[in-house]
């Protein structure tokens, strides 16, 4: 569906990724893991055909991403940012009907397409009861819903998150992950960005390990999160265990100085 | 969970029929415009002036230096408080006003350098004509300055840049100025006002503010989706830098034309949109009309006061909305910060 192919990406004279590949299959969830540094916010923006490519092409269902119009593709492709807020006090409904705006036509009121694609979004991230607060009153975790909401309202085909669970309760976590799910078995191809290796292995169909500019794992889960490449890659030793048919992976110690990793 | 609760709840967030409201003190003040001056003339007056065609000295007031003062100061009330809003909308910040960018300076300086050679003599349309020679400059400077890839700081660094030369060189050219009257002619005209303007200078001005207008006024949707930060905008489908050719274009065209007829007139771009943006539910699209609206009100009234505060020696528009505006403005500053603690 959406794929990387030998894509370079430089900042200034500096080399953040050099000739990866990555394709999104339809209906799957693909956790995005790697040290602090390793670009996967880069490789996200450029997925999202936001960077321009030094080298190699992205593409989408076959056609290249920077050829594409702006607006039909933002109609089937979402992009959250990391850590992203309202500049403005909007209200929570307002807000998440921004996510509309790719299908709106101009000057046009709210349909009941949109109004139908909105109630869900609210419903599903679980913020409708403060649909119509100044979003700016809200905790960091709800905002980070509201602003989750707004990406679902597009209804997109792809969905690109940077660190969607980052700051929520374990609760809500469960949620945004059942929901990407939910989403992809309805034919979307996700990619999600994540710290949390125990989530990454339970939700995700496939992960990929980003580290040293290129893609260095890629695979189930299990594979990706061996014991060897957590050590070359963050330089940890973790527990690995199981619990009701998922793994579970909980780092536990440095195994060497590992802050030289992120940059290697 | 059904569609209905949803519209009903977005209804509110917006006060009830604000634009109806404004639209009805924009066409109030308007009235009083007509109908306050230093000539005592009666609404029967007014009205038998503007629609029966007589010619007497009363008739000669109404029509020819009340009406074309109104009507300006609608016009660039309404490019300020336009203006001013998308502005703020797109560099996200409630601190923007129409000046930031650098054609109101550039306005000025071109204004200035037609006194300053004398072709304001010669001429009633020379000033006028200067101003907008000088913002088209200044909009050029500022475009060529700020790059090409639609950010909003660079067009921050690049107007404050093309301001402080503007301003610069308009010091300079006083610094110069033959004698003292020629020197205090030019700081009056500096001061801002909408006194003895005629209808050339409506009919000069008109359509480059029309034209200013009618493109901020497409930018509600890409300044909304710019609420969520610039990548969530072009990924929603917005062309920022498209955004910011269009933003710049149209607030040269229409400041630079209010600029270039009546001076400048601080604050209104400012306080304008701070005022009512709670009253639209902060969204920046539903600011740019009530916002035009309440520009053209508030400087409308504002050319009355000075008539009726100072008669004989009228008080320039520029300074009193600049004396008002300023406390006002520390005012919405005390209330903001009590707000956030």
């Amino acid at each position: 569906m959406l794929s990387a192919q030998a894509v370079s990406v430089f900042f200034g004279d500096v080399p953040i990724l050099a000739e990866l590949d990555l394709e999104i299959a339809a209906g799957e969830v693909v956790g995005l893991i790697g040290p602090n540094g390793a670009g996967k916010t880069t490789l996200l923006r450029a997925m999202a055909g936001l960077l321009p490519l030094q080298y190699g092409e992205m593409r989408l269902e076959g056609r290249p991403l920077h050829r594409m119009d702006r607006r039909s593709l933002a109609r089937v492709l979402a992009y959250l940012p990391q850590g992203g807020d309202s500049h403005w006090a909007l209200t929570v409904e307002t807000l998440v009907m921004l996510g509309r705006l790719p299908h709106r036509s101009p000057w046009a009121a709210p349909s009941k397409a949109d109004e139908a694609a909105v109630a869900q979004a609210l419903a599903v991230c679980d913020v409708a009861r403060f649909g119509d607060r100044p979003v700016t009153q809200l905790s960091g975790g709800e905002r980070t819903r509201v602003l989750m909401a707004r990406a679902l309202a597009g209804e997109p085909k792809v969905l690109l998150a940077d660190e969607p669970v980052a700051g929520l309760d374990p609760g809500h976590q469960l949620d945004v992950m059942a929901k990407l799910r939910e989403l992809a078995a309805s034919g979307a191809g996700i990619v999600v960005v994540m710290h949390d290796l125990t989530l990454a292995a339970r939700f995700c169909d496939r992960l990929a390990l980003l580290f040293g500019k290129q893609i260095a794992a890629e695979g189930c889960p299990t594979k990706v999160l061996s014991a060897d490449m957590l050590a070359r890659c963050y330089g940890v030793r973790a527990y690995h265990g199981s619990v009701e048919g998922g793994a579970i992976v909980v780092p536990l110690e440095r195994t060497d100085a590992g802050a030289d990793h992120a940059s290697a | 969970m059904t569609a209905a609760p949803a519209l009903r709840r977005r209804r509110r967030e917006a006060a009830p029929f604000l634009l109806p409201l404004l639209a009805l003190a924009v066409g109030g003040a308007f009235a009083a415009s007509l109908l306050i001056g230093p000539a005592a003339i009666g609404l029967r007056e007014v009205l038998d002036a503007l629609w029966a065609g007589e010619v007497e000295t009363t008739a000669l007031i109404v029509r020819e230096v009340r009406l074309p003062r109104a009507l300006l100061g609608l016009l660039i009330g309404a490019t300020l408080g336009l203006s001013g809003a998308a502005l703020q909308g797109f560099l996200r910040n409630p601190l923007a006003e129409p000046g930031l960018i650098g054609v109101s300076a550039s306005a000025s300086f071109g204004a200035v350098l037609t006194f300053y050679t004398g072709l304001a003599g010669l001429f009633a349309l020379a000033l006028p004509l200067g101003g907008m020679a000088g913002a088209c400059v200044g909009v050029v400077i500022v475009q060529a300055l700020a790059g090409r890839d639609g950010n909003p700081l660079t067009l921050i660094l690049a107007g404050i840049a093309v301001t402080s030369f503007a301003a610069a060189l308009a010091a300079l050219v006083l610094n110069l100025a033959p004698n003292p009257f020629a020197a205090l002619e030019i700081m009056f005209w500096l001061m801002g006002s909408l006194a003895d303007r005629s209808f050339e200078h409506v009919w000069l001005s008109a359509p480059f503010m029309v034209a200013g207008w009618l493109l901020l006024i497409t930018l509600g949707r890409p300044l909304d989706a710019l609420t969520l930060g610039e990548d969530a905008a072009r990924t929603l489908g917005f062309n920022l830098r498209g955004l910011r050719s269009r933003l710049v274009l149209g607030t040269a065209l229409c400041v630079g034309a209010a600029t270039s007829v009546a001076g400048a007139i601080g604050f209104v771009g400012l306080v304008v949109p701070h005022l009512l943006r709670p009253l639209v539910g902060h969204r920046p699209s539903a600011l740019l009309p009530a916002s035009a609206l309440g520009g053209a009100a508030l400087v409308l009234l504002a050319d009355v006061a000075v008539r009726l505060l100072s008669p004989g020696r009228e008080l320039k528009l520029g300074v009193l909305t600049a004396l008002v505006g300023a406390p006002f403005f520390l005012l919405l500053v005390v209330r903001l910060r009590r707000e956030l603690s």
